[in-house]
């Protein structure tokens, strides 16, 4: 059955349906690495976003219960050159489209992906939708005009869970509170295999109650949607600083920096995939990184910025672009990073990262005790 | 880190001549870094035995050495040159081995060379087994159980310990050399043999199975700040078990999940790092176990490989290039990616199409050989091709192959013969779809993943699948257009809207059709001519557009050209890119076969071809019509005939008159060729060849016996001629020109033969109306001149008369093709100094166990090397030594030689008698040289009973074989004596004048070592001979 990508401008391509049989609408994205398909559909952050896989066949592997990163498909799309569907790999629990069809998720293959990223490269990311061949484009691009603009949306409400959860951590570490923005099972992960215990909190959990069970520290994980229309967690964040460590990832790494004062702003087609190099401007050494953001903030790298909470140092940049990929306050224990070294998917170079937060949550919960 | 300035004067080690499992990958990868190294403001100097490579071009170092890479001649350069530095990661095996010679002899640290890009200690943990397996351990990586052995007895052992089947490795060999899957005891024996034979220190690893495990590679760089990054992953379409050269390959990897393929990056990390590589790119092969998940580290290559020059063509990242800037202090931040020209060059490339290279093989060369494949490499070149889906890749890649014949699966069970795998294994895994077979029933027999086996049965159900839409030109961007490129290069895609990426530009372009794969007849040489045709055509201010599907050349690469296209060289493909391109013209004639097949399809399409036209190739292809040429130009050739059927040609056999040289109609490299000698040889030749040749015309020359043969090689604009060089062979004719050292000047020809031969090439050139080169070969009887042919295009000897005169053949005729008269150019008459310069073939006897390894009018050899020396003896020694035949010093002399040549025999055995040699000699032979009072020992011929000559060639006896042949019958004494004189690596002469030539050569080599001398100084000053004279 035929199918076709439409984008805000008009600009259509076209292809085969090989998803569940509807029509969606939302922002087109592309992520550039060659593996974690599933990984990537299943992870908050890609909420109300139409995932382009730029590598061409995409399914090789099947799906299983282990490559999730949350417990559904946030992604509302997957848009692919040459889709497959074997079950039989090695590993696999099933089919990857077979999944998607289950799961509802439409799929579109045999679009050529390169020309429609060449097109957002170009032009930037913007709204679209996949529609079924039946679907007339006049109808495909009212939906189309009638999806929110990703400036300004607060998604984390979406994605956030219902009441609060508790991972415990294989060993006696640090009781860290995170503000639940999109979690991924990866940090989760990460955290708990170091022995922290990670309790996951509503985003909309005000810094009272985050402290009265008084954990070690505050993580802020990452999420969907603009930063700028999360002023409420900001100003929990903001509460929390100086009295508790604070650190954080991707959205977290963005709301952060705004409850010290620093700005947000939409990348032109956003970071997403395995390859783009980080350098630690402490260390010289640079770490290939899984990213996935579609928002940054804004900063010469460089240069030490002076925030609400004291100076604050740069640690990061993104080679690619000079763009911000780290911050650390020197006056309060709180740093964060922009990319993923959580990976799931991508490159395990930042993996220490978490060694690193949970020594610093430790040590200046001491320090602030 | 900024450029170290500690060290001015860099030393690089190529790779020598193209073997099999070392090809045209380190000319591209050495080429890169002589090119980066001199821009980055260091001295280069070069040394290399190949002279058909670019590295060795003047201009790529600031001393080029065409020197034997052995350890005296390159310690000489050292001696001579006092460099601060030896890079030696870029020239294959052949330089690691021999800077890690040159460290353990104590050369590098008395003249104060530091080993970069590699320390002597990393080399031994990569390289050497046992320290590279505790050294994983100690990282907390797995390899394969394996133990080294170094006799059969401790051999056992490993046996009884891992069970059956085993792979028997030997150390320090190219591309496995040596080694094989043992799953008999008898195979056990037999392969721990070879293996413990081969290895130059006599040590081999046996290791435990891991057959039908998944292969794959990456290929890792490192900074000296400790950053790394995986450029590319591999993954091997055959399972473990088949050579990774001699298997079909994808990139990126197909069928692991994320984890798992960051698990393995991990592990490439930790190994790089275990290992200790401080900067450079390292190549890491591992297996992987499906099913459990398990990861075994196989090896790891501390340079860069085939695979890297293979990764670097898949995702523009060009790995030596940046090597070799590491290794001089920059760090990977500090270097700028070239295809996107703005983010660096820490990063991994992200790919959006899938690239599948498939190796090609030669079997057909080289009958009584076993052509299953195994973990001994055995293919001679390779192809790549890239599509936005693996079907189109693997279907592209499929048809670059140029097969000589096409594979016709039998009629029989292709299942069954799947089981052992072959060259056609594709071609039958396809068939086999085609026949009904089911997915299940294929891996079941090949170990393939499903993945790939669904992919290939779609393929083989609906070939034309892949093809719909329309097509169109993708860029390779590194980024997966992420980023906008400057520099890309393009791949046909078929796609539902088309939607093109080239950029052609306003100015002029010239396209240059490419060799396509390495095989036997048509190598190196060929991309040598192409990447000239491509420089002088951009100097000429237009745009050189490449097409070519060889990842292993200089012409692939995309600094070469202002666009290039990795296409396969078909009539259809490259007429697609004409329409693209619109270009000024092509240019056919520099890619050997491959674009000169295409020329008349392309005429025909209305395309424009610079130079010689078709009308011309054709005359002097036509034998009768290029006879009645010659004719008129009151030239002579040997008497020819051409037959329809057997029966014309037997009857026109007493006609042209016995011994004949007889071929099918359309061979290249002298494929099938043979010579008869009676009506009886003649009916067994059409018998054996004519049969299989597809009712093809049989040509039949009559065969100038003891004739000196003459290469020609010459440019004509049309008005003028200008002879680039005359060469003369060292073998009579009958020996295929490719496989014939030859020198230059001649040796023994008069001037007034020399005059002859200007004279009629000049003649020739005009007559046929060639623009650009021709080659032309001759044989001389006496005072008589024959022509043998004329062909309108680059020759294999071009890159070896460039070399020797310092004058580029192949741009002055592209200047010409381009419009340029020769009369403007002001050339030397007389090119060729007074130095003397030898070309030597290089055989693969040695990789193919049970090949005859007689030279005769097939051609055999896969390269060449150059000695360059003030006289003969002193450049054929040079040049024997560079191509492996390491002539002895003392010894044992064993001669063997047709009633013919026994009169020429005495006299290289009173020579060898003389420097001391003694003589053993089977009984003919025996008599002729006792009679002249030269003392001789006779040895049995294999008939007359233990010990024979065999056995004294197995038992290491014997230091020398010359052994002339007497006869075609199969199997015959002669062809046990060669055959066991390649496994014990003992140089074997089987003609007379390669006798003569061995012998003064040896009374050269005895008197000293022949200085060494850059190319810089023969030709830069003009002045040799002071440099060249002790």
């Amino acid at each position: 059955m035929l199918a076709y990508v439409l984008l805000e401008d008009g600009t259509r391509f076209d292809g085969d349906a090989v998803g569940a049989p509807r029509d969606v609408t939302g922002e087109v994205v592309f992520t550039t690495g060659m593996s974690g398909y599933q990984e990537s559909m299943t992870d908050p952050s890609f909420a109300r976003q139409l995932i382009t896989f730029t590598y061409p066949h995409v399914g090789n592997y099947g799906v299983s219960a282990s490559a999730m990163e949350s417990d559904r498909i946030h992604a509302r799309a997957a848009i692919m050159r040459a889709a497959v569907n074997p079950s039989r790999a090695p590993g696999a629990e099933q089919g990857w489209l077979d999944w998607l069809r289950e799961q509802g998720i439409p799929a579109i293959s045999g679009v050529d992906t390169r020309a429609l990223v060449r097109h957002i490269r170009d032009a930037g990311a913007m709204r679209g939708g996949v529609f079924g061949a039946q679907t007339p484009e006049a109808e495909a691009r009212e939906r189309i005009t009638a999806e929110p603009s990703m400036v300004g949306l607060d998604l984390a409400r979406e994605v956030t869970v219902a009441e609060s959860r508790t991972f415990a951590g294989d060993g006696d570490g640090p009781r860290i509170a995170a503000l639940d923005t999109g979690i991924k099972h990866s940090i989760v992960g990460n955290f708990t295999s170091r022995g922290a215990t990670l309790e996951l909190h509503p985003c909309t959990t005000t810094a009272q109650e985050l402290l009265a069970s008084d954990p070690d520290g505050v993580f802020l994980v990452p999420g969907p949607g603009d930063p700028a229309a999360l002023d409420y967690v900001v100003d929990t964040v903001r509460e929390l600083l100086g009295r508790k460590p604070v650190f954080g990832i991707c959205l977290g790494h963005q709301l952060l920096s705004r409850a010290v004062g620093l700005d947000t702003f939409k990348l032109p087609f956003g970071h997403r995939g395995a390859n783009h190099p980080v350098k630690d401007l402490r260390s010289g050494r640079i770490a290939i990184t899984s990213q996935n953001h579609g928002f940054a903030v804004r900063g010469e790298p460089g240069a030490r910025l002076r925030t609400d909470y004291g100076e604050a140092e740069l640690t990061h940049v993104n080679l690619y672009d000079g763009t911000i990929e780290g911050i650390r306050l020197l006056d309060v224990p709180a740093g964060c990073v922009q990319y993923h070294p959580e990976a799931g998917p991508g490159p395990n170079d930042s993996l220490g990262l978490f060694d690193e937060f949970i020594a610093e949550i430790e040590r200046g919960s001491r320090a602030l005790a | 880190m900024p450029r170290r300035d500690d060290i001015q004067k860099i030393l690089i080690l190529g790779s020598g001549p193209i073997v099999i499992g070392q090809a045209a990958e380190f000319d591209y990868s050495g080429a890169q870094a002589c090119k980066v190294l001199l821009e980055e403001g260091y001295e280069v100097v070069l040394v290399n035995s190949n002279p058909a490579t670019i590295m060795t071009d003047p201009e790529f170092a600031t001393r080029t050495y065409i020197e034997p890479l052995l350890p005296g001649p390159v310690r000489q350069v050292i001696e001579r040159e006092q460099p601060d530095a030896l890079l030696p990661t870029l020239g294959g095996q052949t330089a690691l081995n021999l800077a890690k010679e040159l460290h353990e002899d104590g050369t590098l640290a008395e003249h104060g060379v530091e080993l970069i890009g590699a320390t002597y200690d990393a080399i031994c943990r990569a390289e050497d087994r046992e320290i590279f397996d505790a050294t994983m351990q100690a990282a907390g990586l797995r390899t394969a159980r394996n133990t080294i052995a170094t006799s059969l007895s401790q051999a056992r052992v490993a046996l009884e310990t891992f069970g059956l089947p085993l792979i028997v490795r030997p150390a320090f060999t190219l591309g496995g050399r040596g080694g094989g899957i043992a799953r008999t005891e008898e195979e056990f024996e037999q392969t721990v043999a070879t293996g413990l034979a081969a290895s130059p220190i006599g040590q081999i690893l046996i290791d435990e199975s891991v057959l039908g495990w998944g292969e794959f590679e990456l290929e890792v760089m490192r900074d000296a700040a400790d950053n790394v990054v995986i450029v590319c992953s591999i993954e091997n379409v055959d399972p473990m078990g088949i050579h990774t050269g001699d298997s079909v390959t994808v990139a990126p990897q197909q069928t692991l999940t994320d984890r798992q393929y960051q698990r393995l990056r991990d592990q490439a990390i930790a190994v790089i790092r275990a290992v200790g590589v401080e900067t450079g790119g390292s190549n890491v092969q591992f297996a992987v176990n499906p099913a459990t998940d398990e990861i075994i580290v196989i090896e790891m290559n501390p340079r860069v490989s085939r695979s890297s020059a293979l990764a670097s063509k898949a995702t523009g990242f060009p790995i030596a290039k940046i090597a070799a800037r590491l290794a001089v202090g920059y760090l990977l931040d500090e270097i700028s990616n070239d295809i996107t020209r703005s983010t660096p060059a820490s990063f991994e490339p992200a790919l959006d199409y899938v690239v599948v290279k498939w190796p090609r093989f030669a079997f057909e060369k080289f009958p009584g050989v076993d052509p299953g494949l195994s973990t001994h490499m055995k293919s001679v070149g390779e192809v790549m091709a890239i599509g936005r889906t693996f079907q189109q890749a693997f279907a592209k890649a499929m048809r670059s192959r140029e097969l000589d014949l096409e594979v016709r699966p039998g009629a029989g069970d292709l299942l069954a013969e799947l089981e052992t795998p072959g060259a056609d294994r594709y071609d039958l895994v396809l068939e086999a779809f085609r026949r009904g077979a089911s997915e299940h029933d294929v891996h079941e027999r090949t170990s393939i993943d499903p993945w790939f086996l669904r992919e290939l049965r779609e393929l083989a159900l609906d070939p034309e699948g892949p093809f719909r839409g329309v097509r169109c030109y993708k860029a390779v961007d590194t980024c997966a257009a992420e980023f906008a490129a400057e520099t890309p290069y393009y791949y046909s895609a078929w796609e539902r809207s088309g939607a093109n990426e080239v950029r052609r530009g306003e100015r002029p372009s010239v396209m240059i059709l490419g060799s396509g794969p390495n095989r036997i007849g048509q190598g190196i040489e060929f991309d040598y001519c192409c990447v000239h045709a491509a420089m002088t055509v951009r100097e000429s201010g237009r745009d050189a557009v490449m097409v070519n599907c060889n990842p292993e050349t200089v012409s692939t690469d995309y600094d070469t050209s202002d666009r290039l296209y990795f296409e396969p060289l078909t009539l259809e493909d490259v007429l697609a890119i004409v329409e693209v391109e619109q270009p000024e013209g092509v240019i056919v004639q520099f890619g050997g076969q491959t674009p000169l097949k295409l020329a008349a399809g392309l005429e025909a399409a209305g395309v424009p071809l610079l130079g010689t036209q078709p009308e011309a190739i054709d005359h002097a292809e036509d034998r009768g019509r290029f006879g009645a040429l010659l004719g008129r130009l009151g030239l002579r050739a040997p008497a020819f005939a051409t037959a329809h059927s057997e029966e014309e040609a037997l009857a026109a056999a007493p006609r042209v008159g016995f011994p004949l040289l007889v071929r099918p109609s359309y061979v290249l490299g002298g494929r099938a060729m043979e010579i008869v000698y009676s009506t009886a040889g003649l009916e067994d030749y059409l018998l054996r060849v004519a049969r299989g040749a597809d009712r093809r015309e049989i040509f039949l020359d009559r065969f100038l016996e003891n004739a000196i043969e003459v290469d020609v090689d010459a440019i004509c604009d049309g008005e003028d001629v200008w002879i680039g060089g005359i060469m003369q062979h060292v073998e009579e004719a009958g020996i295929h020109s490719g496989d014939s050292a030859c020198v230059l000047p001649p040796h023994s020809l008069g001037s007034e033969m020399l005059a002859e031969i200007r004279e009629a090439t000049t003649r020739m050139a005009l007559a046929l109306g060639v623009v650009g080169l021709m080659n032309v070969q001759y044989a001389v009887t006496g005072d008589d001149l024959y022509v043998i042919e004329a062909n309108p295009r680059a020759s294999r000897t071009v890159p070896f008369v460039s070399k020797a005169t310092g004058i580029p053949l192949a741009k002055i005729a592209c200047r010409v093709m381009l419009g340029e008269r020769l009369a403007t150019m002001e050339l030397p008459q007389d090119p060729g100094g007074d130095h003397v310069s030898i070309k030597e073939a290089v055989l693969p006897f040695d990789r193919f166990a049970g090949s005859d390894a007689l030279l005769g009018p097939e051609m055999r050899s896969t390269g060449e090397v150059m000695g360059v020396g003030a006289d003969f003896p002193a450049a054929f020694a040079k040049a024997q030594a560079a191509a492996g035949a390491r002539l002895p010093q003392s010894g044992t002399v064993f001669l063997t030689v047709t009633d013919s040549d026994k009169s020429a025999v005495v006299g290289i055995a009173a020579q060898l008698h003389d420097l001391g040699f003694a003589m053993v000699a089977t009984r003919g032979t025996a008599a002729a040289i006792a009679r002249m009072g030269i003392p001789v020992e006779r040895l049995n011929k294999l008939g007359e009973g233990s010990p024979h000559v065999v056995d004294w060639i197995e038992r290491g006896d014997v230091d020398l074989v010359i052994n002339t042949p007497t006869g075609t019958e199969a199997r015959s004494d002669g062809y046990e004596i060669r055959r066991a004189a390649v496994a014990r690596g003992i140089p074997c002469v089987t003609t007379i004048s390669g006798g003569m030539a061995a012998a003064r050569a040896i009374a050269a080599a005895r008197a000293a070592a022949p200085p060494v001398v850059s190319l810089q100084e023969i030709h830069g000053r003009g002045s040799a001979s002071p440099a060249l004279a002790t």
